[in-house]
Formats: C-alpha cells, structure tokens, sequence
C-alpha cells in the first residue's frame, strides 16, 4: 500500500519549473487517495449495510411480526432453523433446483463455449450473439414469454419448469465466464496434443477441460448463485412450487420470520465456503505443478 | 472424407445442446410473445390470433406512465450506481495494492445473499422511525413529513443498491486494463492530474461506463421486486403491470405486448447510448 510504484499520475521525473512542485503535488495526491479511500470504504458499507443487519437480527430475540427492533440476544431461531415446514420445503426446492440448474447448465455451456473460442465453424459470429442476447433481456420478458409458451402447449409449470427456466438464464453466464478463460489459453497445447494423435473427445477432457478447470469453476458458482437468487423469472414460472425467494417476497408484508435471517446466513457461508475451496484447490493444484515441472 | 466431415460437424455437436435450449427455451418464446400480443379472447373462452394491433396502442395509453417511470428511475438509478462506482472501481484498480482481491470480493458479496432478502432488510432499516431516515431528513434527502418508504426516491434507492456490484465490475476491469504508461506519458507531456484523468482515463474507460450502464439500466427497467417492497401503488413499475397482467388478471395480450414494447424501448435506447458513447459494435461486450 505505501509505495507508490503503481500510482497513475505520480509523474516518473516530476519537471522541476512547473507551477506544481513535486512536494506539493504529492500532499495533494495524498489527500485525494484518502478521499478516494473514503468514498470507497462507504460504499462497501452500503453494498452490505442489509447482508450485517441481516446477520445481527437473526439473533434477535424479536416480539411481534417484524424483526427489526432489537430486543436482545437469543439462539433460539438458529437452534430451528427449519420451525416453519413451508420454509423448509422452499429451501430444500431451491438448493435441488440450483445444484440440478449448475451442474446442466454447466456442461453445455462449457462445451458451447469450447466451440465458440476453438471452432472456427459457420454461423459462429451468430451463435455468439444470440449467446449475449439472455443477458441484455429484462428477466421479466423472459419470465413472461416462456410462461406464456407454457400456456400455449398446455404444459403446467411447476419444479420442471423452474429447472428449465433456470438452466436457461444460466448458460450464458457460463459461457461469457469459460470464454474468457479459454481466450487466454495457448491454443497450441491442444494442437499438439492433436498432433501426438489425440482423437478431439480426448484432447477435450485430457487437455482442455483440465486447463480452463478453474473457469468452469467458477461459472458453476455463477450459475448456482443465480439460480438461487433468482425471483422474477421463477415467480412466473412457479405454479404452486415455492422456492426461498418466492417465500421471502411472500413473507414480506407479513414481516419475514427471523429463521429466514438463519437460513440467508447459512447459505452466505456455504457458498463463501465453495468459493474458498475452489480458491484453495486451484493454488494447491499450481504448486504441485510448480513442483512437478521443477523435478 | 467422412472422416473431414465428422470433423467439421464436431464443433456443431459441442454448440448444440446449449445453443438448442436457448432457442427452444428462450427465442421460440420470445417470438411466441409476438403472436401472444397480437391475440384476443379472455381466459374462459381462449384466445386467437386475429392480429389485433389495437392492443398495442392501448397498453401505451393506459400504461405510459408506467413506462416513463420504469425508463426514469432506471436512469437515475444509472446515474447515480456510476457516481458511486467509478471512485471505487477506481480505487480498487490503482490503490487498493495486495486487498485488491478481499475489496472484490465485497462487491460480489451481496451475490450470495437473495436479492430479495436483501431489499427485504432495506425495507426494515428504511422505516419511517429508524436511525437512517432520521439522517437523511437531516440532509434534506427526505421531505418533513419523514417518510421514505412507499416513495419514488425509496424504489431508486433499491435499485442503486440491489444493481451497483454490475456497474463496479466492467468499470473495475477496464480500468485495471488501461495502461499505466499511457497516463504517465500525460504527465510527463505536462497535463496536471486532473486533465490527464480527464482526457486519458476517462475515455479510456468508456467501454466499461457503456457495459456497467447497460448491465444496471436493463434489469433496472424491468424491475419489479424494488418498487413491490419498498414503493407503494403510486411507484408502479412496468414490471408489477406485466407481472399483474400475467399472473392475476389473465389479460395475455396486453402483457405480451407490454413486454414486447419494454424490449424494444430498451434496445433503441442502448442503440441510441452506444451511438453517443462510440461503441459501434454490441457484441464486443459479449467477449
């Protein structure tokens, strides 16, 4: 933090006429880097002023519907998380959902992504578009055009067709996330691999798909947080089907049970915890192939 | 021979399977709506296309309120997501040294709790007696009467806050890409802090101030979560009518067709954004 190597502005021989001095001009940088510094610490507190209050007052002892007068410490909501059963059987949906949404989603946007980055095919400049088209659609249009293809096809919704909704707003996140890892891998490695004879199955899972490990990695953690999270296009979608954040939104005029605070939490440090083994795995695999190149 | 065209098609069999769902499940629909928004009938009978345009024009007569005050909060909401994002974009790039990854991560944090969770605890801090509306009456961000919620100013509030991580990242990214050198050469030529930042940063990160704004500015319009829990009747977004048209009324067409126009109100409007801000090209934010 202290030195200044990577400051911008910090003139490499300051000219020594100008107006400016350097001494000056330093005093001013300094106080505009704890300027920035402040307005930066703010808004953190800001993006997670609602996550602590969310914390603190799942150990509120609360009286009456809603929980947000401090009424003293208690365990009581994390010793039952699951008092409410209609609360339990919305978390247990969305995780089902999610873990079956990332683990679909996941292996075709890896593959479609694979062949956008490595393929030169016909119609590739196409499909990448239409790969980008999900994302700068409002969920609401596209909650609202697959319930009404739904209707159209008599088809009733429900679990499956949250799932399908869900793999479908997931895919390209997946692919926009394995894309970027795969644009900075030498495409060479392959090649060779193709070269000693290696059919085009094989060089995907003996070499592709253990280099760009650590991007689908992460796309599965993108794909399961959305999933999750998501409300607009599974209230459409939903039928009778409850999930956690239908139940949420359905609790809020009522004052949302403290359990749900609890719940929120434990999944905050389960997915915290994912990422954390994704991190410590990835730097324990760049070790051991640190070590085995250095043998 | 075969064996080259087993070889071409193979980049096909790997698209397929996520290419075909995203049409099945997202472009079919989506053209589906077309026809949806151009149907008549009401639930009991059915209904049938009869190419009724008449619906369009009157879901702008009766619902361009709606619209203006989806496209207006969702523009504010950019506006003001970009003056908090750029100096923390810009501190994390430059100052933030070996925390640059734990400041990351706090921007993503609230991805892990539901977004919905998330407005619901702001509908708590934000009511009328609490410690936070006190202050802001104080600043004159709240009128005397000191309510905040079920107001305009509480739905931008929401969105600024539930979108603000999608406008930090781009910004992040492309700020951290500029080359140091590029502003060190301005100082070098002379150009004080200010004008270096002016005319080297600045234009510098202009894909990353057209992808945050695209990435707060879509969600924001179709939005409907924020102005349910924090707003009131008077904060009706176009969300809430498409959402009540769908689920409640049962009045398919008119829904069709309001999300229909939302879509184009929205794509003429990043045309006309990326026109201003030089990117010529859409799908360079797809990479």
């Amino acid at each position: 933090m202290a030195t200044t190597q990577a400051l911008p502005s910090e003139p490499v021989s300051a000219p020594t006429a100008a107006p400016p001095g350097p001494r000056n001009d330093r005093e001013q940088g300094r106080g505009r880097k704890w300027l920035l510094g402040v307005w930066s610490t703010l808004a953190i507190l800001f993006l997670v002023a609602p996550i602590l209050f969310m914390i603190v007052f799942s150990f509120n002892d609360n009286k009456g519907r809603f929980n947000f007068e401090w009424k003293g410490f208690t365990l009581k909501h994390w010793a039952h998380p699951f008092a409410d059963p209609d609360l339990a059987k919305a978390l247990e949906n969305s995780l089902l959902i999610a873990v079956l949404a990332t683990t679909i989603a996941t292996m075709m946007g890896t593959l479609l992504a694979v062949a956008l980055v490595r393929h030169r095919f016909r119609g590739r400049a196409a499909a990448d578009f239409f790969v980008f088209l999900p994302m700068a659609s409002p969920e609401v249009v596209m909650g609202a055009s697959l319930l009404a293809m739904f209707l159209v096809l008599g088809i009733g919704t429900g679990f499956g067709t949250i799932l399908v909704a869900h793999i479908m707003f997931s895919i390209s996140y997946v692919v926009v996330t394995v894309k970027s890892r795969l644009e900075g891998m030498d495409p060479h490695v392959e090649e060779a691999a193709k070269d000693l004879g290696a059919g085009e199955v094989t060089t995907f899972f003996r070499v592709t798909l253990p280099m760009i490990a650590p991007g689908v990695a992460a796309a599965a953690v993108l794909a399961f947080a959305l999933s999750i999270d998501d409300y607009i296009v599974t209230s459409f979608n939903a039928g009778q089907t409850q999930t956690f954040p239908l139940f949420i939104f359905g609790a809020t005029r009522q004052g949302v049970p403290p359990q749900v605070n609890v719940l929120s939490t434990m999944l905050l440090i389960l997915v915290l915890g994912l990422m954390l083994v994704n991190v410590l795995v990835q730097k324990r695999l760049a070790v051991r192939d640190k070590a085995r190149r250095g043998a | 021979m075969s064996l080259s065209r087993r070889r071409k098609l193979l980049p096909w069999w790997f698209a397929l399977p996520g290419l075909l769902w995203l049409a099945v499940f997202f472009a079919i629909p989506i053209l589906n709506q077309v026809s949806v928004s151009l149907m008549s009938g009401d639930p009991e009978v059915g209904f049938k296309l009869t190419w009724s345009f008449s619906t369009y024009w009157d879901a702008i007569r009766d619902y361009h309120a709606q619209f203006t005050r989806s496209i207006g909060y969702a523009g504010a909401a950019t506006i003001i997501d970009l003056i908090i994002a750029f100096p923390l974009a810009y501190f994390i790039a430059y100052k933030a040294g070996r925390f640059k990854g734990l400041w990351l991560l706090l921007v993503i944090l609230p991805f892990f709790v539901s977004q919905v969770m998330r407005t619901a605890s702001w509908q708590l801090i934000l009511n009328d007696d609490g410690w936070l509306v006190a202050r802001m009456q104080d600043v004159g961000i709240v009128s005397g009467d000191g309510r905040f919620l079920a107001t305009g100013k509480a739905v931008i509030f929401g969105i600024s806050y539930n979108f603000l991580p999608f406008m930090v990242l781009p910004l992040y990214a492309t700020l951290d890409r500029i080359d140091r050198r590029l502003i060190e050469a301005a100082s070098d030529l002379y150009c004080s802090r200010w004008v270096a930042f002016r005319k080297v940063t600045v234009p510098l990160a202009v894909p990353g101030i057209f992808a945050g704004s695209l990435l707060v500015f879509i969600p924001a319009c179709g939005d409907y979560i924020n102005s349910s829990i924090l707003g009131s009747s008077n904060t009706t977004m176009i969300g809430n009518v498409i959402q009540s048209k769908f689920l409640n009324v049962l009045d398919y067409p008119t829904a069709a067709a309001l999300s229909f126009l939302l879509m184009g109100v929205i794509l003429i409007g990043i045309a006309i954004y990326g026109r201003v801000l030089g990117t010529k090209n859409l799908t360079e934010l797809a990479g």
